[in-house]
């Protein structure tokens, strides 16, 4: 039984994840939420190398994941779709080891098609059609509000998505 | 300067202005003062009830007849294709070709919405699930104006089911347009949700939550009772222990305002007690009967007949 306080794992880790030369890193993701994005935005089917790191500490959000995908510069709204699953995140885009860009995502004020309305007496559950959501952020809270049945969420009630 | 609701969808009360609620409540009142038997001949309703429904969908019904028009439509679904697997987006489509303005009531959340994508002939939502009732609250405010003169400033108390019961709700949302004074009286399982309180604090509509009838009585112009029901409580003995807090009698009216008016959407069941009917104080059959004026006036408007 150690009493050490400081994880010796944390002295010893020269590198948590591989820098990678060109491409974006996907930082600030609360934990848990890594998986999800890169099937939202179809990373493992593009042939470009993903490198996934899950639960690091971090002071905003205890935890955290970071994505990293080589070659491969996200798009503004590539960008704007991982902001609904993680408000939080930031994007880098790296080149020549270096990051030459750093932006927070922006989440859309309406989400169309994304997100699966946990009511699950809404319309769009039932019917084949598309949903829209506003969203409204306020400090770290995100809230989405379902057009159709006009019910309200926390962005964490949003189980399920159209990916 | 009166609001141009012709071809407009009434779907949801959110969605009004506050001059388009009066202008409503007046062709409302002109039309119960001064009916018009031709104003809207020639046109056909869509009377499209996809669950049951008696005051809703029988006053919709006469308030077009009464105006003129005539009705085509359904009061039980099973007969349509809709039993047959039809979209509801292919069902309101296909009636749209066929009438002139369509009523309906529909099981599940977002419908009228749904349906108002599917047809550009206009849409009144008679109840989509437990969202929106928008013709409710405006007989509602129609009531309160009738029996109070005005509806700027009243002291309002809001009883019973307040967390599920969609006409709640959409009152409570109608009422920040009228700088009501809001009493909720519902056990706690059943208080106000917190996105309606939210609402109201961001307009600064001042409110209080409290659990029993007694402690507001006296003080309201508008008691509006709903009714609880049993199936919405998790426990049934939590259930048998409050419902009697929520049965208004007659007793309990000995110190009210003079002026005070009870209201309920109606159905009842016994959570106001029969010999409340025979007081000054008692207005639901007039509220009730109300519907009709305001569902001839959303007609003939959504058709710009008026």
């Amino acid at each position: 039984m150690s009493n050490q306080k400081k994880s010796p794992l944390k002295d010893i880790r020269a590198y948590k994840v591989f820098a990678i030369k060109e491409g974006t890193v996907i930082d600030h993701i609360k934990a848990g939420k890594a998986l999800q994005i890169i099937e939202l935005l179809k990373l493992d089917s593009n042939n470009k190398i993903v490198t996934l790191g899950m639960n690091f500490p971090s002071k905003a959000l205890k935890k955290k994941d970071i994505i990293k995908v080589e070659q491969k510069e996200l798009t503004p709204e590539e960008a704007n779709k991982v902001a609904i699953l993680a408000p939080q995140a930031t994007i880098n885009i790296i080149q020549d080891f270096k990051v030459v860009k750093k932006f927070k995502v922006k989440i859309p004020t309406l989400v169309e098609k994304l997100l699966i309305c946990p009511n699950p007496k809404c319309i769009t559950n039932n019917e084949n059609m598309i949903t829209r959501f506003k969203t409204n952020v306020n400090k770290n809270s995100v809230k989405v509000h379902c057009e159709y049945c006009e019910k309200i969420f926390d962005q964490n009630e949003i189980k399920n998505y159209n990916i | 300067m009166p609001t141009n609701l012709k071809n407009k969808d009434i779907i949801s009360i959110k969605e009004l202005t506050k001059t388009d609620i009066l202008n409503i409540l007046e062709k409302a009142q002109k039309l119960k003062q001064k009916p018009q038997p031709k104003l809207l001949s020639g046109y056909v309703l869509g009377s499209c009830f996809f669950e049951p429904s008696t005051r809703t969908r029988l006053s919709f019904e006469t308030a077009m007849k009464k105006l003129g028009g005539s009705v085509i439509g359904f009061a039980d679904p099973s007969i349509t294709s809709t039993k047959k697997g039809e979209s509801l987006y292919d069902s309101i489509k296909i009636i749209g070709q066929y009438v002139d303005v369509i009523a309906m009531r529909h099981p599940l959340e977002g419908s009228a919405r749904r349906a108002a994508e599917a047809t550009d002939k206009p849409i009144i939502n008679g109840g989509d699930g437990a969202n929106q009732h928008p013709t409710q609250t405006l007989l509602d405010l129609f009531t309160i104006k009738e029996c109070q003169g005005k509806i700027e400033g009243l002291k309002i108390a809001i009883v019973g089911d307040l967390k599920y019961g969609r006409t709640t709700h959409s009152l409570a949302q109608a009422l920040i347009n009228f700088n009501a004074r809001l009493y909720f009286v519902a056990p706690e399982s059943l208080q106000m949700p917190e996105h309606i309180c939210n609402e109201l604090k961001a307009k600064k509509i001042i409110f209080s939550k409290h659990k029993n009838i007694e402690e507001i009585i006296n003080e309201v112009d508008i008691l509006y009772m709903t009714r609880i029901q049993g199936e919405r409580f998790p426990d049934p003995m939590e259930y048998e222990r409050i419902k009697n807090v929520y049965i208004l009698k007659e007793s309990m009216l000995n110190n009210v305002k003079k002026n005070m008016r009870i209201l309920h959407p109606l159905p009842r069941v016994n959570e106001i007690t029969a010999d409340v009917d025979n007081t000054k104080h008692a207005y639901y059959f007039e509220q009730a009967e109300n519907g009709l004026y305001i569902r001839q006036a959303l007609l003939a408007l959504t058709l710009g007949k008026l």
